[in-house]
């Protein structure tokens, strides 16, 4: 194999250092890589795609891969995390969410941080993740944010910035645990010759934490389920997973009721008592009559039972206000406020377009930048300024001028690089980072987590309907 | 368990069940009018298409019935409830749903039949290759049953599947009889030439028994021993009594795992009983038609009465 050149001057790259040199965590990939050849490579890259195929049909229910939206291709190349290096990544994710957290927990009671004039009570308001029929309730624990999971992206050595947080129902696990599965199959000596801190035990992790959160009604060991929106979701594959590999029923809204103020599945046995619910359906949905009436996927009655202490969801409902693109605009403030320290993570400056300082500068330079509505249900949905057509930007520039204050605006950040394996040999390609956290009991992050990278040369876009695939994600103990 | 769960599997394997039934009455269908000529097609696929269950549904869409229509109706038509295309893609569909109930050679064995299935070339089939065509859908079926008896646990999803499967079979094979009831019967008088030994024999051969058939009875085929094979023989896996010794058996051991008896249980065992106790002398003096009536709408009362019992969604 060639030797592996990235734009070192530009963008800081994953694997060598300015001088070309192999970073420590990469020396003996480095090495491993350049003693290949070229067409074993490709072999391999062959290889993966049976690899996967099979995969597919043993992890979930793909195998009709058909049905998957695209299949994400899957890079070769791992991209590994020193122990050190992880530790500083780690520190700063169990920060924020519990920082998070504390936020959800005093905004649906005393809203302190409004009262210390941090906060404008406006910007919880407006959210429409912002649920008022949360007030004055503490889930079991005090926890609202369990599953979570952090988009990362790195611009140095020690320059990790967080550029969205995920409290929905993030997605990801699953081609997480695929990839490992693939490099343990495809490079077993390579992968032998490092130590990797394991993710094959996030299932039963996520399993624990459920428990761990079992409401106070619930005596005994908690019965768990898993609500999906059923077979014609794309997350399905993942539900079914997930539920596979925890052991636990994978339910839809119309397996459950509520009787007597108390949560049911029907089993061929008869109703059994749920405790807890792994809820894979937005808050709107849950319960059709105290949230939309119109719900076929949620339970009638769900959200009093919750409220009553006989059953726990996770997440908690209202969570995602913490994940609000305008609340992301106070983050720094947010973690200082409940954590007494800045965070530890880098933020990304973020223009709240309804302020006309803001407005001013990001109209000036649109085309360099990233727009976000805040609904994240916009149809027209995040704007990259450099990938975007003249078209494109003179409309949003319109919409922008008419509503600002339904937008903020980031710089786009110059991503760190990772070798890939390209038609053309070892290439430089951006990536990023999403790491898992699961928050119970204890608070515990997923060691890597699912690195996704823009397979296109000079690409900042990561995700995989611009051309993103992903890469397996190697943490490296002691 | 959830009913949910175990509804689909019961359906699962009844719809793989049905589509090999489908693909062997479709064989037997095609033989017979081979060998009997052009001028007893139409009646033939007439009986086929009551055998299956769908002569109603198709007399709705097509004036005359016709060899061609007739096969293109019963293994292509998205509108025919019991087209095998139709029993393929919910048997995957039922499975699809409760894909962490199945195992990975029985999912694989689901979606890999109907995938292709629904890729087949079918002006290829409707042009000579409709025999290949038929055993490759009964190599599926068996295929996936291979997949489930390999693999399954035997817990109640094992048996939730194996009480849809032999109740298909059971309606099955007594459709099968009742259509042709007439020419069972013990005292009927065979036409002149050899009509009535192909018509038996097209029964045989659409429960695959025309083989075994000559290893339990010696001798040409006789009308009193057809039926008497395929209802109360208990060592040939097609008949009534086998499958209601399947059906009593699995709700036995439901009812073991689930440490109480459904109410179900006493039907199938009723159904049972009558079966090992009237004998074929019985059966012919009460009426084959009549015997044949009964044991479908109880064979229908037992799986509506599963679904009750066991709380199918």
């Amino acid at each position: 194999m060639d030797a592996y050149t990235a734009e070192v001057q530009d963008f800081f790259d994953e694997m060598v250092d300015a001088a070309g040199q192999p970073r420590p965590p990469y020396a003996r990939l480095h090495a491993w890589l350049l003693a290949q050849p070229r067409p074993a490579l490709r072999r391999k890259r062959e290889a993966a795609d049976t690899v996967f195929r099979n995969l597919g049909v043993t992890f979930a229910a793909h195998g009709d891969r058909e049905e998957r939206e695209l299949p994400v291709p899957f890079d070769l190349v791992p991209r590994i995390l020193a122990a050190a290096e992880w530790r500083l990544v780690e520190r700063g994710i169990e920060q924020r969410v519990r920082a998070l957290n504390a936020f959800l927990a005093d905004v649906y009671h005393d809203q302190r941080i409004v009262r210390a004039g941090r906060l404008p009570a406006a910007v919880i308001e407006r959210s429409p993740a912002y649920l008022p029929a949360m007030a004055g309730f503490t889930p079991p624990g005090g926890v609202y944010a369990h599953v979570s999971g952090l988009d990362l992206v790195r611009t140095g050595v020690a320059q990790f910035h967080v550029l969205e947080d995920d409290l929905g129902s993030p997605s990801g696990v699953s081609t997480m645990l695929e990839n490992r599965e693939a490099t343990l199959r495809l490079f077993p000596e390579l992968f032998a010759a490092h130590r990797v801190a394991p993710v094959e035990r996030y299932p039963e992790q996520l399993r624990a934490m459920l428990a761990s959160v079992a409401p106070p009604a619930c005596a005994g060991e908690p019965t768990l389920v898993l609500l999906s929106s059923g077979s014609a979701s794309a997350a399905f594959f993942e539900h079914a997973f997930l539920a596979d590999q925890m052991g636990i029923e994978l339910v839809l809204g119309s397996d459950l009721f509520v009787d007597d103020g108390w949560l049911y599945m029907r089993t061929t046995q008869g109703r059994a008592r749920v405790d807890v619910v792994y809820r894979r359906i937005g808050d709107a949905w849950l319960d059709p009559r105290a949230f939309r009436a119109d719900s076929l996927l949620g339970v009638p009655g769900l959200f009093e039972a919750y409220r009553a202490g006989r059953v726990t969801l996770v997440n908690a409902p209202g969570a995602g206000l913490a994940a609000d693109r305008l609340v992301y605009s106070y983050l720094p403030q947010i973690i200082e406020f409940y954590t007494g320290e800045p965070p530890l993570l880098g933020h990304v400056p973020t223009w709240r377009c309804g302020e006309p300082e803001a407005l001013a500068h990001v109209l000036e330079h649109l085309p360099e930048m990233v727009l976000k509505p805040l609904d994240p249900g916009d149809p027209e949905g995040t704007l990259i300024g450099p990938a975007a057509s003249h078209k494109q930007l003179a409309a949003l520039r319109a919409r922008l001028q008419a509503q600002p204050a339904e937008f903020v605006a980031q710089p786009l950040l110059a991503l760190s690089t990772c070798p890939a394996f390209t038609a053309s040999g070892l290439a430089p390609r951006h990536v990023d980072l999403r790491p898992f956290v699961l928050f119970g009991e204890r608070l515990r992050v997923t060691p890597g987590g699912l690195t996704r990278v823009a397979l296109k040369r000079g690409s900042l876009l990561v995700h995989a309907e611009h051309g993103g695939g992903t890469k397996d994600t190697w943490v490296l103990e002691q | 368990m959830l009913g949910r769960t175990a509804d689909s599997l019961f359906w699962m394997s009844r719809y793989m069940e049905r589509a090999e039934n489908i693909a062997r009455l479709v064989e037997a269908g095609h033989r017979l009018a081979l060998l009997t000529g052009s001028d007893a097609d139409a009646g033939d696929w007439r009986s086929t298409l009551a055998s299956a269950a769908c002569l109603d549904g198709y007399l709705a869409r097509h004036e005359t019935v016709a060899a061609g229509t007739a096969i293109d109706y019963l293994l292509f038509d998205p509108a025919n409830p019991v087209s095998v295309r139709v029993c393929l893609e919910s048997a995957r569909d039922n499975g699809r749903s409760v894909r962490t109930a199945l195992t990975r050679d029985m999912w694989e064995a689901l979606n890999t039949t109907w995938n292709e299935f629904a890729a087949a070339p079918v002006a290829e089939v409707r042009e000579g290759r409709l025999p290949e065509f038929l055993d490759w859908i009964r190599q599926r079926a068996m295929l996936f049953r291979g997949a489930l008896l390999g693999t399954i646990l035997r817990n109640d999803g094992y048996h939730f599947s194996q009480l849809g499967a032999f109740v298909e079979r059971a309606d099955q094979t007594a459709r099968i009889l009742d259509v042709k009831h007439y020419a069972l019967l013990p005292e009927w008088v065979p036409a002149v030439g050899d009509v009535d030994t192909y018509t038996w024999e097209a029964i045989l051969r659409a429960v695959s028994a025309h083989r075994s058939y000559r290893h339990v009875y010696e001798g040409p085929y006789r009308p009193g021993n057809v039926a008497e094979f395929l209802i109360v023989r208990e060592e040939m896996p097609r008949s009534l009594r086998y499958s209601y010794r399947w059906i009593a058996a699995s709700l036995e051991r439901l009812a073991l795992d689930y440490g109480t008896a459904a109410p179900v249980q006493a039907e199938a065992r009723a159904t049972l009983a009558l079966l090992e106790q009237t004998g074929m002398a019985g059966i012919f003096s009460r009426g084959l038609h009549a015997f044949l009536l009964d044991f479908i709408a109880r064979n229908n009362a037992l799986a509506a009465r599963i679904a009750e019992d066991y709380h199918f969604a």
